[in-house]
């Protein structure tokens, strides 16, 4: 009886999160026709299928394959620099005692808790006068400066749980700081770190008030800008399936690294990593 | 291979805590070096400045002729075995036997053959693909010695390696250290607070109080000839006792009765007043079962109470102290991290002995073996200085009284850096 309970609970709770989403999947098989006439039913109905049409068009797109792009580099770019430095200030965070770590600490909570909106206006000022308007480095700076502070906090708790001791044998036994670093510490917080990756990747891919008011072109603007500025052949009817299609082949990308990543945290956690 | 001299180490941590104090020690070549003393008497600070994993603040270290202050741990080539064993979790015992050489950049047929020979030495073999959390306590602890041995380091140090395991295991591996490094012929620097392993396996043991060194000497020598009251109360299970005593001539007048001691000893300590005698327990026996033709006083007493322990019985007998031995005492409880003093003599009788609780029994004491103790600075006034190793305290040079009172600057330097840390 209990298990049925659990059972019937998981499936609503499914139903609840995936609805949306299998409702944009069906959406982008549907032909443009079908939907411009009202289309209701999960399943196209005859006639009114796409098969891979929306697919192949979204890209065949330019504009889309750019967006794609775009997306995939600042956000890769964003979250490998933003886990580096992460790393190396978490690591003197939890390690080392010097004036002003209160002080890091704080700002980098104060930062996190910023309003994103609030800061919009006046990076868009700042850009358009350096010159980082409309680039990729315009976005790669805000989503870095959003997201450390989370990957420092992340970090800094996971090497605060590896004994020292293992850095100090690891000198001991011949290793510099830096291999003591490379080979023990940072392969002993890799939960930590993949964990931090993830935060760091989701937020760059996902924004979209940064992406669309700091870009102007194809040259830097992210997908979830891209699609909705993404117009069809008619302006006045926005094509519905191909978006849908769009937004499936967008998180294609996003369910992957989280399938990479996820085995490598479960993996470092269950190998009893972080016990001394 | 090579000696260790450490010649007036100092170290004074960031908090102004003087947590090592003057400490010469020379550390042969091949030699078996025990550092002993009560928790925080600064033996682990003096192991890590030896490895340089914490600076030394004034002195020299030399290992070999290289004097090593201002090198990494790195390039001293020194192995260490950590308390808590320090593995490396995400190795596997074999990667983690392997890390040195791996970071010394041998190439791997190299690896295999020196981490299978350590492997084979401490019957690790059937382990070596397996992480360190799925090991033993006495695994773990010869994975991290296999990790020492395949280098070729020149020298071990080891910080109270067995107290995680359990009494046999520790029995088991304590002879697995003196074997290994009898074989390997390494000088070692072994840092315990455990009786049985500072006597059993040390050819010297520096005996460490609020970091300042107080006897460097062969354990035979510290048992017989301890250079002062906490040396004589930190060595021996159970502990010496100290008595009251007054000397006239040969006679000692202790709580219970007077006895004669050696002319000798006596000679070294005549007209000093009030002193304090420490006797071991084994120096004294059931008059009953003694051999007549034993040298020794005896002296009557009421036993309070008596443990049977099979070979031997440990009859206790309260006694009563003047004022400035009680102080002195009190004093060396709290040095030695004792509970709080009782006043009461312990004897080591013979396992046939008689004697039961409340009996007025007649003990019978080898005062050849008494010592005859400073109560002002604890110094040891019946040394036999030809015995009993180095004793800082006593050299040319330096005076007793003058190092009682440098102790004291220590105790309070201590005790004000603590305080400050605290508020
Ligand atoms: N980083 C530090 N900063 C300040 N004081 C310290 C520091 N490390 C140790 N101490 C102090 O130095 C003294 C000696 O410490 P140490 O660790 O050498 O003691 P120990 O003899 O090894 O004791 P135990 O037997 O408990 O391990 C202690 O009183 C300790 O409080
Ligand atoms: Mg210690």
């Amino acid at each position: 009886m209990r298990k049925l309970g659990t059972a019937v609970g998981c499936v609503l709770i499914l139903l609840w999160c995936l609805l949306p989403v299998a409702w944009i999947i069906s959406l982008s098989f549907k032909s443009q026709t079908a939907i411009t006439n009202g289309s209701p039913g999960f399943l196209p109905k005859d006639g009114d299928g796409a098969g891979w049409q929306n697919y192949t068009d979204v890209l065949d797109n330019e504009q889309f394959r750019r967006a794609i792009f775009n997306s995939i580099g600042i956000s890769l770019i964003a979250t490998l620099l933003s886990v580096i430095i992460a790393t190396l200030a978490a690591y003197a965070i939890a390690r080392l005692e010097f004036k002003g770590k209160k002080f890091v600490l704080t700002m980098a909570l104060a930062i996190a808790m910023f309003p994103v909106v609030s800061l919009v206006g006046p990076l868009f000022d700042m850009w358009r006068t350096i010159g980082l308007y409309d680039t990729w480095p315009g976005l790669i700076i805000p989503y870095m400066s959003f997201t450390l502070p989370l990957a420092i906090w992340t970090l800094s708790a996971f090497f605060r749980e590896i004994p020292w001791e293992l850095e100090q044998a690891a000198q001991v036994d011949g290793a510099t700081s830096w291999q003591a670093f490379r080979k023990v510490i940072v392969p002993l917080a890799a939960p930590g770190v993949f964990t931090a990756a993830i935060l760091t990747f989701f937020f760059a891919w996902n924004d979209f008030v940064f992406g669309i008011s700091l870009t102007s072109t194809e040259s830097a603007r992210p997908i979830p800008a891209a699609l909705s500025f993404f117009v069809g052949a008619d302006p006045f009817n926005r094509p519905a399936s191909l978006l849908a299609a769009g937004a499936v082949v967008s998180t294609i990308p996003i369910i992957i690294i989280v399938l990479i990543f996820q085995r490598k945290i479960v993996a470092g956690l269950t190998s009893g990593a972080v016990k001394g | 291979m090579a000696a260790i001299d450490m010649k007036n180490i100092v170290k004074k941590y960031g908090d102004g805590f003087p947590a090592v104090n003057d400490v010469s020690i020379d550390v042969a070549d091949g030699e078996f070096m025990i550092l002993v003393g009560p928790s925080g008497c600064g033996k682990s600070t003096l192991l890590r400045m030896i490895v340089g994993l914490e600076d030394i603040t004034s002195g020299d270290m030399m290992i070999g002729d290289r004097r090593v202050n201002d090198l990494a741990p790195k390039e001293r080539n020194l192995a260490m075995v950590f308390q808590n064993y320090a593995l490396y979790p995400h190795l596997t015992v074999y990667e983690n036997i392997a890390f040195p050489l791996r970071l010394a950049k041998a190439d791997s047929k190299t690896v295999d053959e020196k981490v299978r020979a350590a492997s084979k030495t401490l019957e690790l073999d059937e382990h070596l693909d397996r992480k360190p959390a799925n090991l033993s306590g006495g695994q773990r602890q010869r994975v991290a010695m296999g990790r020492a041995i395949v280098r070729d380091a020149d020298a071990f140090l080891f910080d109270e390696p067995l107290s995680n395991l359990d009494a046999k295991l520790r029995g088991q591996m304590r002879s697995e250290i003196a074997r290994l490094q009898k074989k390997l012929g390494i000088t070692t620097v072994y840092v315990t607070h455990d009786q049985t392993e500072a006597m059993t396996l040390g050819d010297r043991v520096a005996v460490l109080k609020r970091g300042i060194l107080q006897q460097l000497a062969s354990p035979r020598e510290l048992y017989t000839n301890p250079g002062n009251l906490f040396v004589a109360g930190f060595i021996g299970s159970p502990p010496m006792n100290f008595l009251p005593a007054t000397v006239e001539g040969n006679i000692v007048e202790l709580p219970f009765g007077k006895v004669e001691i050696p002319a000798d000893k006596a000679a070294k300590v005549a007209g000093r007043g009030l002193l304090i005698a420490g006797i071991r327990p084994e120096a004294f026996e059931d008059a009953s079962v003694v051999d007549q033709t034993r040298q020794g006083s005896t002296f009557r007493a009421k036993i309070d109470q008596v443990e049977w322990l099979g070979n031997t019985a440990y009859a206790y007998i309260p006694f009563e102290a003047p004022p400035e031995v009680l102080e002195q005492l009190q004093q060396l409880e709290r040095d030695l991290d004792g509970e709080t003093l009782r006043t009461q003599l312990v004897v080591s009788l013979d396992g046939s002995s008689k004697v039961a609780e409340d009996d007025d029994a007649e003990i019978w004491v080898d005062t050849s073996q008494m010592h005859l103790f400073d109560p002002a600075t604890g110094e040891n006034l019946t040394i036999d200085l030809e015995r009993a190793g180095r004793v800082p305290a006593l050299e040319q040079g330096h005076d007793p009284a003058q190092q009682a009172k440098a102790e004291h600057e220590v105790a309070d330097q201590q005790t004000a850096a603590a305080e400050s840390a605290d508020g």
